[in-house]
């Protein structure tokens, strides 16, 4: 009787890590997608900048990971996840999940159309600074302040 | 015995007297006041509004046109929560029927025309600093805006914060109304940055580290600590943590939001950024030239890693 407490003890103890470190998977594979987004920000908006030379195809590159990204954000935020890690996702991302998830299928759609719409440096001018309107818009309701 | 008795009394009703005085309501000076009626320039308050910040708190949550100052905000703090006043140009539900001078002593001596303390959560130690001629300005630019109907909510607060009186104390403690005195040996934008951080922006208030009484550690002005609206970190902007950054990148960040590493600032600074978003290039580069000249100060420690 005793020793069926204790591995039954040591059984949910070991499950309840295990859904841990699932949890802790999760948040740190969003934290990835986040990073990759920035990253991949990065060199259109030195071109905006007139830092860097204009380049189509790195901006379509860029376009095309921000749109494979806004596709599969919304499901690395399960229930379950909402504390640990270091995550910066704050609680409104669970509780207005319906704004959220469509925050994330206007830029994928956004970005998709910009793939479409920009052709030339113009184009990218007038374009990508709309796209990426969307980081900050999302981050306003759903990420918390952060060093 | 008696004697003592007596003497108890009269030193608790001088005691209470001093408290009485010293925690009062103090407007500004009635000369500094005067002549403030006429001569607003709505133009010029247009800027004093972006720069100030007043939109982020006082238009309706949820409302997209940030000219609506209907109010309602709430803010969460350990105090308890503080809800941001309907200051639209409605003679009754907002502030349409305040006189320049009432927008003064409320903006920079945190008194109402009532003649009751404000609560700090209403940066007025930050506005206590600007020129009087801005919060003029800034008024006849708030006149322009529409007057929007409904009153916000009261406050939430607990006791003894509930007691406006014990504001009083707070003021004596914490509340500095010495304008800035331009800086001769720093150049005229660092000057102009600097008035537009340090009076209008408060920047400070967020940035910086409170005590027990919810003032800010004057040793640790700039330098982060957790954010007073619950959740996240409030970053160390001293050159400390902007050390890697050129003053481009801060300015840059003021207009779009976006840091060096192209991360998009959240929270309530995503807010902050529509504001000075709406200033001019100089005033954002200039506030840039302020805040990359602050010393490296060391902020609280982070707790650990959960």
């Amino acid at each position: 009787m005793f020793r069926g407490l204790i591995i039954a003890t040591a059984l949910v103890a070991g499950l309840s890590s295990v859904a841990a470190v699932a949890q802790n998977n999760v948040i740190a594979e969003r934290q990835q997608l986040m990073k990759g987004l920035g990253q991949a920000g990065r060199a259109p908006a030195a071109m905006l900048k007139g830092e860097q030379a204009f380049d189509l195809a790195a901006v379509q590159t860029t376009l095309k990971t921000f749109a494979d990204s806004a596709k599969k954000a919304p499901t690395l935020f399960p229930a379950g996840t909402e504390t640990g890690n270091e995550t910066a996702a704050l609680p409104k991302v669970w509780s207005d999940k319906a704004d959220f998830e469509a925050k994330w299928a206007k830029f994928a759609a956004d970005a998709e159309a910009a793939q479409g719409a920009i052709k030339d440096e113009a184009s990218f001018k007038a374009t990508f600074p709309n796209v990426v309107r969307a980081c900050g818009g999302c981050h306003e309701g759903y990420r918390a302040k952060k060093n | 015995m008696k004697r003592l008795a007596t003497l108890c009394l009269v030193l608790a009703v001088a005691g209470l007297s001093v408290f009485v005085w010293i925690t009062r309501p103090q407007g500004l000076d009635a000369a500094q006041a005067a002549g403030l009626e006429s001569g607003g320039d709505a133009a010029r308050g247009e800027i004093v509004f972006h720069a100030g910040g007043c939109a982020s708190c006082h238009v309706k949550p949820g409302e997209t046109d940030r000219k609506k100052l209907g109010g309602g905000l709430a803010l969460k703090t350990e105090f308890g929560t503080f809800i941001a006043p309907n200051i639209s140009s409605h003679k009754s539900d907002g502030i349409g029927a305040w006189s320049v001078a009432d927008l003064a002593n409320a903006m920079q001596r945190g008194v109402s025309p009532k003649g009751e303390h404000y609560y700090p959560a209403f940066p007025y130690t930050t506005y206590a600093h600007a020129r009087i001629e801005d919060i003029r300005d800034l008024m006849a630019y708030l006149r322009t805006l529409p007057a929007v109907e409904g009153k916000a909510p009261a406050h939430d607060l607990p006791f003894p914060f509930s007691i406006r009186r014990f504001v009083g104390v707070w003021k004596v403690l914490f509340l500095d109304t010495q304008p800035i005195v331009a800086d001769a040996s720093r150049t005229e934008a660092w000057n102009r940055g600097r008035y537009l951080a340090d009076a209008l922006g408060h920047c400070a208030e967020c940035h910086s580290p409170r005590n027990i009484l919810g003032g800010i550690i004057s040793a640790q002005r700039y330098a982060g600590g957790p954010d007073p609206e619950g959740r996240g970190w409030v970053p160390n902007i001293t050159a400390k943590g902007l050390g890697s950054w050129s003053k481009a990148d801060v300015s840059e960040l003021l207009a779009t939001g976006f840091t060096p590493d192209f991360d998009s600032v959240g929270s309530s600074m995503a807010d902050v950024v529509k504001n000075m978003a709406a200033l001019s290039k100089a005033d954002r580069d200039a506030m840039a030239d302020y805040l990359k000249s602050l010393p490296a100060v060391d902020g609280p420690a982070k707790p650990p890693k959960k």
